[in-house]
C-alpha cells in the first residue's frame, strides 16, 4: 500500500493546531514514516499536487477563501477540519456581531483602506467536511487518534457527550457551584476538562455537544445569579456561529 | 554597462514594470493568503531592480472583537493572535488589564510570569532555531531528512525543545493559550515536586543548550556577511535583561515610558502589505532577541554573555542574519535566568495565593513586553463596567517588516548578477533569520521533495 499524501492548508487562524503537531516531536518523525506529507499553504502547487488527506486550520473570513478552499475539496479524498476556527468558527466569529464598517474602521482607522472580508464561518458552512477535530487549540492525542484512524480506514467520532461528564471524572468540584460561568454542560468533551483542572472555567471552545441545550443552559445560568448579558458573551466567545444558527439548523447542516 | 545606461534601462523598465506590475499584484493577491511573499524585479543579466517584501496575512480584527468585551476575557481572547506567542499576548493584555484597574499583583505572581515568559521564550526559539533556521543552513528543505543525517544533534534539539514544552506546561497548565494566567495573579499552581523536577531538568539542559551552540558555532561561515546599521528597539531596564518589565529602548533614542509607546512605533500603511508598519529614528527599525542582545548586552546571565563571546557577538551587532546566534545566546540566558528564578521560588516556599480581587474601573492600561520575536504593545481604555472601549496592539512581527525591505534594498546591490537560485536562497534565508510568524508556519511541516515550493517569485522586466 501506498503511503496516503497528507497537506496541511491554513486559513485565518492562529497556527496554534499546527503547533500542537509540532509539538509531538519525535511522534511526528514516527507519523511521517507512516505518512506522505506533501505540503501546505501555496497555492501555486495545490493545484498540481495531489494530496488525500487535507488538514484544514482556521475560519473562512474572505470570500476569496471560498474558492480556494473548494478547489482543496474537490482535490482531497479526505478532509478533515482541525480547531476551533475550522469546526465551529471559534474566536474570529466575534467579528460577526460588529457591523463591517465598524470593525474595519476600528483596526484601520484614518487610513481607511479596503480589506476583502465578510461575516466568519467555520469550513463546513463552505464544503461538507469528513472529519473533525476539536478544541482550541486541538489536543494533540486526538490528533494522533485521528490520523490512527485514518490509517486504519476508519473515521475517528469525537466524544457525543457533555464536558461536565469528564469534569466529574477528573474530579473538580464544579465552577457554577462556585459562583463561576462555566460552559461545560453544553460543550463537547474530549479535552479532559483540561481548563477547569486548570482552575479555569470551561469557555466552550470544543464546540456545542450533540443535542445542546441552549435555553435550559441560559436557565441555569440564570438559576446561579449571573445576568444575560454575562451569560450571551460567554455564549458568544466561541459559539458565535451556532447561536445564529439556532441550534438546530447547525445540526441539520451536520447530518 | 555604464551608468548612463544603466538609468536609461532602469527608466524603461520601471515603465514596463508598472504596466506588468499591476497584473502581477491582482494575480498575487488571489493566489496567496495569509502570508508574506517576497518579489524580485530582475532584468536579463540578474540585476536586480527592486525587491519587495510583501504581506498579505488575512486581517482578523482582533483589536474590534474585544470592544464591549468584559476585562475578564480579553486576555483569552488576544491570546489566539498567535498560537506560538500566546502567554507572551496573554501576558502583555493581563498587564494591561492590571494597570488600567491599579492592580497590584504579589512578588509570587510576577516570579512564575517571568517563568512563564521565559518557557514561551524557549518554546519559540527552539523551534526556530532547530526547524526552520537549521535546515537552511545544512542545504536541506527540511527538519525530517536530518533524521538521516543529522540523527544526534536532531535529538539534542528535540530534547531541548520537548523541555520547553514541559516548562511550560509545568508554569502555565497547558503549552499554548494556558489557562493559569489571569489578570490579578494565577488561577492555580504547579506543584512543588513539578517545580523541583523542572529544576533538576534545566540544570541539565544547559550541556544539550551547549552542544546546540557548538554546532552553530561550526556553521557560522554559512551566514552571508552583510551589515546594515539601523535602530534597536527593545524593553530595557536597570536591574535585569528586560523580558517582563521595563521602559521601551533604543539604540539611537531616549528611553520612553511605556505609555509613550506610539511615539516610537509610528505606525504607517503601505500598500504591499495589510499589516501596519512601523519606523522610529530611521526609516525603519528592528525588534527581536538581536535588539534584546544589542540594548541588554552587559545583563546576560554568565554562561548566556559567554556563549555570545564565542559567537563573536557584541552590541552593537549589525548583520540581521545573527538574530538566529543572538536567540541560542538568549536561550542560554533564559535557562540560567529560569534557574535562579525556580531557586527563589523554592526557597520562599510556593503559597497557594488567591487571586487579587479586581474592581473595574474606567481607565487606561499599557502592557508591554519582550515577545520571542520582540516588544509587543498592548493598549486598552475600560468603561466604568470593566468593558473594553478602545484596544490597540502593536506585535512584534509588524515592526520588523520595515527593516526586512530596507535590508532587502541593502542587499539587492551585493546579490546583483547572482544565481537565481543565490538570489532566492539568500533573501528567504534572511526573512526566516526575522523568524516572521507568517513564514513558520509556512516552513514547519513541509517537506523537501517539493523544490517548486518557493517562496520567492521572480518577476522578469
Ligand atoms: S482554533 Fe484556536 S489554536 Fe486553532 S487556529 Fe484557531 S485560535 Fe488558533
Ligand atoms: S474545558 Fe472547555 S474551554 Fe477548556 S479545552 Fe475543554 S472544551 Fe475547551
Amino acid at each position: 500500500m501506498s503511503k496516503p499524501k497528507v497537506a496541511f492548508f491554513d486559513f485565518a487562524g492562529c497556527e496554534g493546531d499546527q503547533l500542537q503537531i509540532a509539538n509531538l516531536e519525535e511522534r511526528l518523525l514516527d507519523i511521517a514514516s507512516h505518512l506522505e506529507i506533501v505540503n501546505f499553504r501555496e497555492v501555486k502547487t495545490e493545484q498540481a499536487d495531489n494530496y488525500d488527506i487535507a488538514f484544514i486550520e482556521g475560519s473562512i473570513t474572505r470570500p476569496e477563501d471560498e474558492k480556494r478552499l473548494k478547489k482543496i475539496r474537490k482535490q482531497a479524498k479526505m478532509l478533515i477540519a482541525m480547531g476551533a476556527c475550522a469546526t465551529i468558527g471559534g474566536i474570529n466569529c466575534l467579528k460577526n456581531f460588529l457591523g463591517k464598517q465598524e470593525y474595519t474602521s476600528l483596526v484601520y482607522g484614518p487610513y481607511a483602506r479596503h480589506y476583502s472580508t465578510y461575516a466568519t464561518r467555520p469550513v463546513r458552512a463552505v464544503v461538507p467536511v469528513d472529519g473533525e477535530i476539536h478544541g482550541c487549540p486541538i489536543d494533540k492525542e486526538e490528533f494522533v487518534l485521528v490520523v490512527k484512524s485514518l490509517l486504519l480506514g476508519k473515521i475517528y467520532i469525537p466524544p457525543d457527550y457533555p464536558v461536565c461528564v469528564e469534569c466529574k471524572k477528573a474530579g473538580n468540584i464544579c465552577q457554577l457551584e462556585q459562583g463561576r460561568l462555566c460552559l461545560g454542560m453544553i460543550t463537547r468533551a474530549g479535552c479532559k476538562a483540561t481548563c477547569i483542572s486548570a482552575g479555569s472555567v470551561c469557555w466552550g471552545c470544543r464546540g456545542p455537544v450533540p443535542g445542546a441545550n441552549l435555553d435550559a443552559a441560559r436557565q441555569v445560568i440564570d438559576e446561579h445569579g449571573f445576568s444575560w448579558l454575562e451569560a450571551e458573551d460567554r455564549f458568544r466567545l466561541y459559539l458565535g456561529y451556532f447561536l445564529r444558527l439556532q441550534g438546530w439548523v447547525y445540526e441539520q447542516e451536520t447530518t | 554597462m555604464n551608468k548612463k545606461q544603466l538609468k536609461k534601462n532602469m527608466v524603461i523598465d520601471s515603465k514596463q514594470q508598472e504596466s506588468k506590475n499591476k497584473k502581477i499584484e491582482v494575480h498575487h493577491l488571489t493566489r496567496v493568503e495569509g502570508h508574506g511573499d517576497i518579489v524580485v524585479y530582475l532584468d536579463k543579466n540578474n540585476q536586480i531592480q527592486r525587491c519587495e517584501w510583501r504581506v498579505v496575512e488575512a486581517p482578523r480584527f482582533f483589536e474590534a472583537m474585544v470592544v464591549g468585551r468584559p476585562y475578564t476575557d480579553i486576555h483569552h481572547i488576544v491570546s489566539r493572535i498567535c498560537g506560538i506567542c500566546s502567554i507572551g499576548h496573554q501576558l502583555a493584555s493581563i498587564q494591561a488589564t492590571e494597570e488600567a484597574f491599579h492592580c497590584q499583583v504579589s512578588e509570587q505572581t510576577i516570579i512564575l510570569r517571568k517563568l512563564a515568559l521565559h518557557a514561551e521564550n524557549l518554546q519559540s526559539h527552539l523551534l526556530h532555531i532547530g526547524y526552520l533556521v537549521l535546515p537552511d543552513l545544512l542545504e536541506v528543505g527540511s527538519v525530517f531528512p536530518l533524521a538521516k543525517t543529522h540523527k544526534q544533534e536532531l535529538l539534542n534539539i528535540i530534547s531541548c525543545r520537548k523541555l520547553s514544552n514541559k516548562f511550560s506546561q509545568v508554569i502555565c497548565g497547558r503549552t499554548t493559550h494556558p489557562q493559569r494566567l489571569v489578570p490579578g495573579g494565577m488561577e492555580s499552581f504547579p506543584t512543588v515536586s513539578e517545580l523541583k523536577e523542572l529544576l533538576k531538568e534545566l540544570k541539565h539542559s544547559l550541556a544539550w543548550l551547549n552542544n546546540l551552540g557548538n554546532l552553530f558555532l561550526s556553521l557560522k561561515e554559512k551566514y552571508p556577511k552583510f551589515e546594515r546599521e539601523t535602530e534597536y528597539i527593545a524593553l530595557v531596564s536597570n536591574g535585569e535583561y528586560a523580558l517582563y518589565h521595563g521602559e521601551v529602548g533604543s539604540s539611537l533614542d531616549e528611553r520612553k515610558p511605556n505609555f509613550f509607546y506610539t511615539q516610537m512605533t509610528n505606525e504607517y500603511c503601505v500598500p504591499q502589505s495589510t499589516a501596519k508598519w512601523t519606523k522610529n529614528v530611521k526609516d525603519a527599525y528592528m525588534v527581536g532577541a538581536l535588539a534584546r542582545l544589542n540594548l541588554n548586552y552587559e545583563l546576560l546571565t554568565p554562561g548566556a554573555k559567554n556563549l555570545a563571546r564565542r559567537f563573536g557577538l557584541s552590541p552593537l551587532c549589525h548583520n540581521p542574519f545573527f538574530i538566529t546566534l543572538a536567540q541560542i545566546v538568549e536561550c542560554v540566558h533564559s535557562t540560567e535566568e529560569s534557574i535562579a528564578l525556580l531557586d527563589v521560588l523554592l526557597t520562599r516556599g510556593l503559597k497557594d495565593e488567591k487571586i487579587v480581587p479586581i474592581k473595574p474601573c474606567a481607565g487606561k492600561g499599557v502592557g508591554a513586553l519582550e515577545a520571542p520575536r520582540g516588544i509587543l504593545f498592548h493598549y486598552y481604555e475600560y468603561n466604568e463596567e470593566g468593558r473594553i472601549v478602545k484596544a490597540d496592539c502593536i506585535i512584534p512581527t509588524n515592526q520588523n517588516h520595515g527593516n526586512i525591505q530596507k535590508d532587502f534594498e541593502a542587499l539587492a546591490p551585493i546579490l546583483s548578477g547572482k544565481s537565481e537560485r543565490e538570489i532566492e536562497f539568500t533573501l528567504s534565508m534572511l526573512v526566516r533569520a526575522y523568524d516572521p510568524c507568517i513564514s513558520c508556519s509556512t516552513h514547519y511541516i513541509e517537506l523537501g521533495q517539493n523544490k517548486n515550493l518557493s517562496p520567492v517569485q521572480f518577476v522578469y522586466v
